[in-house]
């Protein structure tokens, strides 16, 4: 029963290790663009997450059909933030890159220690 | 539908609609004029705001008309309207002061990208401040952050990339963090609108979740507010943006941040949670000290002038946090009046930094000695700021620092130990601003060249108006302390 509990939170524990991964990346790699596919790495559990708690089970999409009743609707709102946030995750990578591409422009290099190096 | 109804709203979208507006003004002295009459017209509508609140009203607004659970809502009263105020006015002023300082770093095919951006990080801020939900407050944090990336990494000092890189990592990690907290929230109570998540929230019966989202959104949001450990990515970021974007985001970019905390902090975890008695402002209370302690440590052995500042902030940063962890009335109204005070004693320090950096290519302390006899405006606006940043009767910082040292008094048997806090970091700051005297006033002139003079009118105009505006609000600090007072009410009753 126990391990059938924690298996119901399946969705919840991938979020939490991508998560994981996601950070553990960010924080340990040298190289600017592995940072920032940690960084998206995170980002994406983010959405995994708001889109696992939108489910209802049995539920579909949110469209009143005349003739139909006592339908079952997954909740729409979490879809629609986490559009937003996609969108918000896309242009922070995308500046990050913008970033990066000037780093190496001015440095010569994309690794965070010979960066510090050079100043 | 009279005019004062719709300003909550225009209050962002003015600045939001003008930036795609002033990319096209390319001739650069329209581009600035266009960004600058923005800023002004956001400043005048948040001083009609701030005396409409002030008459005891909360502002409201239903975005398309739609009402307040279900619809997005902003909402305006005193605690916003400071934050308003702050930001709008460092803005207006920034942008008018700057000129002649981003005409010397900034090439002129950019400009109108640069003031585009500067625009889009206004909106952002004023958006954060006047939200009333919690999705909102995210998705202008990301718009005020994105364009700060690009305005720090707008300037010709190299080093302000590998700083913005850092920033943008810890920024993001920060917001995603707030993201995260916002959606359990969001799933124990089934909304987003703040109003409607503090009188749910006492319903949960499963409070761990809410507890996590309390850790998420805390350290989230310390660390786009640059609460003490979590500090690192300010001393190079703001060494090295351009001037006159760090007169910008020293004076308002950070405090937003901490604004969103403390509101949350009191409207939604502090006292509401059955069962729990923890409360998150004694978890920033020890955080607050320290950065206090430390920061001021570090202030006093930094050897670069913006960079000494800097750190600075990250112990002002303290003073507000320790303040708002005290849940007192008294402790809010002097992390309000700390917020508009020290806005105006740091946003000074770094204009009359731009003033200097216009003459002066290298900012370190040894360089700019004799910098007094050259540039005697700039640098007694510097001194007077600094008072001001000490805390010296008669300025501004003195309101704020007295409020803040009774509040500690009356906060219980350990209030003299943080008294005792405050008195040492003052002294502190003595030494560090005692620093940038010697270095203008005493030191020997390391150059023999000597054509050095004064910074262009502009920039000095307002560098003095900030001075004199500092003093003015330490002799008449009726209003700020005032609106300081007003929120620290509504948020102490909002834990009831």
């Amino acid at each position: 029963m126990k391990l059938l509990e924690l298996l119901g939170y399946f969705n919840y524990w991938v979020f939490a290790i991508v998560l994981t991964v996601g950070l553990y990346a960010v924080i340990s790699k040298a190289n600017l663009i592995k940072k920032l596919i940690g960084l998206s790495i995170f980002q994406s559990a983010v959405f995994l997450m708001y889109i696992t708690m939108d489910k209802v089970e049995g539920g579909t999409a949110p469209i009143i059909q005349a003739g139909v009743e006592d339908q079952v609707f997954s909740n729409p709102l979490p879809q629609v933030l986490i559009l937003t946030a996609i969108v918000v995750g896309v242009s922070t990578l995308a500046l990050g890159l913008a970033m990066v591409v000037r780093i190496k422009e001015s440095y010569g290099t994309i690794e965070e220690n010979e960066i510090l190096d050079a100043d | 539908m009279d005019l004062l109804a719709h300003l909550p709203a225009l209050q962002v979208i003015i600045p939001m609609l003008s930036a795609p507006l002033v990319v096209l003004l390319q001739p650069r002295g329209l581009a600035w004029a266009g960004a600058t009459a923005a800023a002004l017209v956001t400043f005048a509508i948040a001083c009609a705001l701030t005396i409409a609140v002030l008459d005891g009203q909360t502002l409201g607004y239903e975005m398309g008309g739609w009402p307040a659970p279900y619809g997005i809502v902003l909402t305006l009263d005193a605690f916003s309207c400071i934050m308003l105020l702050i930001v709008s006015g460092a803005s207006s002023v920034a942008l008018l002061a700057a000129k002649p300082s981003v005409d010397q770093q900034i090439e002129n095919d950019r400009q109108p990208l640069f003031y585009a951006a500067w625009l889009l990080a206004l909106s952002g801020l004023a958006g954060i401040v006047v939200a009333g939900d919690a999705f909102n407050i995210f998705v202008f944090m990301e718009i005020s952050s994105l364009a700060s990336y690009i305005l720090i990494a707008g300037g010709p000092d190299r080093r302000a990339l590998p700083a913005v890189f850092k920033y943008l990592i810890m920024g993001t990690i920060g917001a995603t963090f707030y993201l995260i907290g916002v959606g359990l929230i969001y799933m124990m109570t089934g909304t987003l609108n703040l109003a409607d998540m503090q009188a749910r929230i006492g319903d949960v019966t499963d409070i761990n979740p809410i507890l996590v989202a309390a850790g998420f959104i805390t350290i989230g949001l310390a660390l786009k507010a640059a609460v003490f450990p979590l500090h690192v990515w300010v001393p190079n970021a703001y060494t090295h943006a351009p001037h006159m974007v760090t007169v910008f985001l020293a004076a308002c970019a950070t405090k937003v941040s901490l604004y969103v905390l403390i509101r949350f902090d009191y409207m939604i975890f502090q006292t509401k949670l059955v069962g729990h008695d923890m409360q998150f402002a004694l978890f920033l209370m020890p955080m607050a000290i320290l950065g206090i302690l430390i920061a001021s440590a570090v202030a006093i052995f930094e050897g670069h002038l913006k960079r000494l500042l800097a750190s600075s902030s990250i112990a002002q940063i303290g003073y507000i946090l320790m303040g708002a962890s005290f849940l007192s009335v008294a402790g809010l109204s002097a992390s309000g009046a700390h917020l508009f005070n020290h806005a105006l004693a740091k946003g000074g320090l770094f204009l009359a930094v731009a003033c200097l950096a216009y003459q002066y290519r290298d900012l370190r302390l040894s360089q700019l000695g004799g910098a007094s006899a050259r540039m005697p405006w700039t640098c007694g606006a510097m001194v007077v700021c600094g008072l001001s940043l000490v805390g010296v009767p008669g300025t501004a910082g003195f309101i704020s620092k007295w409020l803040l040292i009774s509040a500690a008094l009356q906060s219980g048997p350990w209030g003299w130990a943080l008294v005792a806090v405050i008195l040492v970091s003052s002294l502190m700051a003595v030494v560090y601003v005692w620093r940038i005297v010697e270095a203008l006033y005493f030191r020997a002139p390391v150059a023999t060249d000597t054509s050095y003079s004064e910074a262009p009118w502009q920039l000095l105009l307002f560098t003095g108006l900030i001075a004199l505006l500092n003093i003015y609000f330490g002799i008449f600090p009726q209003v700020p302390v005032e609106l300081a007072n007003k929120a620290a009410v509504l948020l102490v009753e909002s834990t009831k």
